[in-house]
């Protein structure tokens, strides 16, 4: 490295370069991938037990599913729904990276192509979801 | 002493013996993913999107699902195969963050308790419910229509 290209490097802080992965949407894409994945999985570990509840008694099951049945949970499922269909799709562009040959070279533009398939499913739950949370508030 | 390869002499793996576990963890990761992918998002829209949502599920609508060996088959498989992927994804987490062996033991110990434990209780309800079970009388009206007079 020069002398001028090493100065160049200890003052960009804002963008780290010169690494395959520091940076952009191979970077970004790999956070969400993992914070999405550490919270379905601890989601699940919930959503299991309060399945379970079917098995001891009616009665039981419809309270424990009656929690889930209100506008605070009902935005929260709004954000579970993001997250798994986020790590759900970038899952599949991970997978065509490793074994797509042309994987590596279109990874930037399967990474927003994640986004707008995102996007589009979202913008389907999401008003659905709005017309449920409303008629929960009105019983 | 320690002898040092010819300079540019081609990469060897060194022989292993065995199952290769953490390459066969990497390709799981994959294959379930694909197959999580039709199960969850196709759980989801039976769930959330069609009929009231969320806002319809009470226990006969799982008994409604449950009545049928293919939601209990599609249930049971999605229950096992999200399980050890995202518990595999965890060790992986703990791997790369956790700074002593101590703390990747005891982390890993839950998530595979956890894993486990969830696994054959989710596979137990699944398997061993009952869509009309016997329910005092003011309680008969929370069972799904097709249960026969009690
Ligand atoms: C919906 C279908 C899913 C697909 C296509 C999918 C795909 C993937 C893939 C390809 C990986 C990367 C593995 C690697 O880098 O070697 C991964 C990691 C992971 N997944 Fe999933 N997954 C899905 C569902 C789930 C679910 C339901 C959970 C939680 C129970 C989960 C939790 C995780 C975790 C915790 C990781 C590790 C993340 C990391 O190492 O940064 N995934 N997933």
């Amino acid at each position: 490295m020069s002398v001028a290209s090493a100065t160049r490097a200890a003052k960009s802080t804002t963008r780290p370069g010169g690494t395959l992965y520091r940076g952009h949407e191979g970077m970004w894409s790999w956070v969400l991938h993992r914070i999405t994945g550490v919270a379905i999985f601890f989601f699940l570990l919930v959503h299991i037990l309060d399945t379970a509840v079917v098995r001891i008694s009616p009665e039981a099951y419809n309270a424990v599913i009656s929690s889930y049945q209100n506008p605070l949970m009902g935005v929260g499922e709004i954000g579970l729904v993001g997250a798994i269909v986020f790590h759900a799709l970038n899952g599949l562009r991970i997978i065509a990276i490793d074994y797509w040959r042309k994987g590596v070279k279109y990874q930037r533009a399967m990474f927003w192509t994640v986004i707008a398939v995102w996007v589009v499913l979202m913008a389907a739950f999401i008003p659905r979801q709005i017309i449920v949370i409303i008629s929960e508030v009105q019983g | 002493m320690t002898t040092i390869a010819t300079p540019r002499s081609p990469y060897t793996r060194s022989p292993r013996r065995g199952l290769n576990w953490e390459k066969a963890g990497w390709l799981y990761m994959r294959i379930s993913g694909v197959i999580l992918v039709v199960l969850i998002l196709g759980h989801l829209f039976v769930n959330l999107m069609l009929g009231e949502g969320v806002k319809g599920i009470d226990f006969a609508f799982v008994a409604g699902k449950w009545a049928s060996p293919f939601w209990q088959v599609w249930d049971v498989l999605m229950l096992w195969l999200a399980l050890i992927h995202g518990a595999n994804g965890m060790r992986t987490i703990v791997n790369d963050y956790a700074t002593t062996r101590g703390m990747r033991v005891t982390l890993k110990t839950f998530i595979g308790i956890s894993a486990v434990g969830l696994i054959l209780l989710g596979t137990l309800v699944a398997t061993t419910f009952d869509p009309c079970p016997q329910v005092s009388v003011d309680q008969l009206d929370l069972l799904p229509s097709f249960c026969p007079p009690q």
